[in-house]
């Protein structure tokens, strides 16, 4: 189980995340959602200790990770899928998902998460995780990384972020099998629809607070409630600030 | 092979350890052979393709591949074992048309003592038309002495049409001092490959210069440079590329730099003809944090990260 107590972070006298707290029980896949700068990508940063609050605790399994660094929380069980896969030069795939794995795996079963993440893993498997994939490629390596972790908090910055629709539409259908696949908590960052209705639960952020949780055809509603009033107040558009 | 250098007692074990790092002893009987140690050339092999013949007027070889050779694997290791000697050998190789062969060279220094051992290695390598080499070439310093292990190779190319040479270098520990100049001259539908690794770490220093003349029509060049500097060391990376015809040349220096070191990079790209395309890359900077983060969400501590991606930088 994860708790966030009374998460606080606040930069250039923003506050970032006011306040935050939450409770998300096993087995359970949760979406967050909201507008941009609605501190949903510090949130989940705070969470594997990317970031560091100002005050607040993050309890996991029973244990308070708040002052642990990020290696340490891996060591726990918590995997991040970043929202800019990271490069390397000279790191290949296959050298990635052994780190990954924390054993000496075969090229097999590095081929296996591979193509379980519709990657056509014979082409992939040498190649350098550098400029030359491209970014829906790069994304599927990243998710594969995470994936083969079985990591009993798994967290997705924004999965969608950088591909095109194509792309996107193939990753839809990793998450489903996913959603079956991974034991433990998910959390997933995202605006698509489709994501969203895959989760047990979504939970909407906006100006640093939770704002709603529920399921998704009732925070959608919400939110799309938010927007006529906005217009309606600010006839010009724009975000409701 | 291994037992027959171990029995004629030229080489102990250090000397084995150091060819270990340097060469593929094991395979060294594959092909033809040619040791040197402390400035004296100890065993010699050739082969119905290759000949190798020492020098007379100075020290050194010249090697001769013969045309159309289908492939073939020459070692010329050299080891310096010896506290204050300096060494310097001049091997010529002759490779003749349409042949490929792969050459592996390197020097391997070990000195235990205060005085400064050193080697240079001055290779020319004469390429005939469309023929074709591998050069790779290790270096590797040990031993407590606190006299300095210094290397200083020049390798100078001439391709002649449609001929091609790949050339891998890596100095990645151990030596104290190295000025490291290539050269190269490139005939009409030549290709000059260049693939160079080194590590600095504590006062070394690393100079490393490439003058390469494109000359014939689709000559094309490749040097990539990839270091790593760590503690007080410093590097100095310089590259001049002219191109002279419808050529196409590309240098690319990419540099990490750690704790106090200093890497310095100065390109120069002349275009002296329209058809002339030449591009120069340098990148120098500290390992992107974004990279070590990645790592540490997998379980590796920052160190252990850091390794990986040198490690991974310099392979």
């Amino acid at each position: 189980m994860l708790e966030l107590q009374h998460i606080c972070f606040e930069r250039e006298n923003r506050k970032i995340l006011d306040d935050v707290s939450l409770k998300l029980d096993e087995n359970k896949f949760v979406a967050i959602t909201g507008p941009n700068g609605s501190g949903k990508s510090t949130l989940v940063k705070i969470i594997m200790g990317i970031e560091k609050p100002d005050s607040g605790e993050i309890i996991f399994n029973g244990k308070n990770i708040t002052d642990l660094s990020i290696d340490k929380r891996a060591k726990l069980g918590i995997g991040f899928a970043f929202q800019q896969p990271v490069k390397f030069k000279g790191i290949t795939v296959y050298d990635l998902l052994k780190i990954a794995a924390q054993t000496d795996i075969k090229k097999k079963e590095a081929c296996e998460i591979l193509s379980r993440v519709g990657l056509c893993a014979k082409e992939y498997v040498d190649r350098e995780v550098n400029g030359s994939l491209s970014g829906g490629e790069l994304k599927r390596i990243e998710i594969a990384s995470v994936v083969l972790r079985e990591a009993k908090l798994t967290i997705f910055d924004e999965p969608e972020a950088g591909i095109d629709l194509w792309s996107f539409n193939n990753l839809i259908e990793v998450f489903e099998n996913m959603r079956k696949m991974i034991k433990g908590i998910t959390i997933i960052i995202s605006h698509q629809e489709k994501i969203l209705h895959i989760a047990d639960e979504v939970i909407l952020m906006r100006n640093g607070k939770i704002e709603q949780i529920g399921k998704s055809e009732e925070v959608l509603r919400k939110t799309v409630q938010v927007k006529k009033k906005c217009c309606k107040l600010n006839p010009k558009g724009g975000e409701n600030k | 092979m291994k037992n027959s250098i171990l029995k004629d007692k030229l080489l102990n074990d250090v000397d084995e350890q150091l060819l270990n790092k340097i060469s593929d002893i094991d395979n060294i009987k594959n092909g033809a052979f040619n040791i040197r140690k402390n400035g004296q050339g100890i065993e010699r092999n050739c082969t119905a393709n290759v000949n190798i013949v020492p020098k007379t007027d100075k020290p050194g070889i010249d090697i001769y591949v013969k045309e159309n050779t289908v492939f073939d694997i020459v070692h010329i290791p050299v080891i310096v074992t010896e506290s204050g000697i300096a060494d310097t050998v001049y091997n010529d190789f002759y490779i003749g048309k349409n042949a490929n062969v792969v050459i592996m060279a390197g020097c391997g220094i070990h000195n235990d003592h205060n005085h400064n051992s050193e080697h240079n290695g001055i290779h020319r390598f004469f390429l005939e038309e469309n023929s074709k080499v591998k050069y790779i070439e290790k270096h590797y310093g040990t031993g407590k002495g606190k006299g300095k292990r210094i290397l200083n190779p020049v390798t100078e190319v001439y391709l002649k049409k449609g001929s091609i040479l790949e050339m891998e270098t890596a100095q990645i520990k151990g030596v104290d001092s190295t000025i490291r100049e290539t050269k190269g001259e490139l005939l009409e539908d030549t290709n000059f490959v260049v693939s160079e690794k080194i590590m600095t770490h504590g006062k070394q220093f690393a100079k490393t210069t490439f003058e390469l003349s494109l000359n014939g029509k689709n000559a094309s060049a490749h040097v990539t440079s990839r270091s790593v500097a760590t503690e007080n060391s410093e590097q100095l990376y310089e590259s001049k590329i002219y191109g002279n015809a419808k050529c196409f040349a590309h240098t690319e220096c990419d540099a990490i730099i750690k704790d106090n070191a200093k890497v310095i990079a100065i390109p120069e790209i002349a275009a002296n003809n329209v058809e002339a395309n030449l591009i120069h890359e340098a990148a120098i900077g500290k390992i992107a944090g974004e990279q070590l983060i990645k790592l540490m969400t997998l379980g590796l501590s920052e160190k252990e990260a850091e390794e990986e991606i040198i490690n991974g930088f310099l392979r």
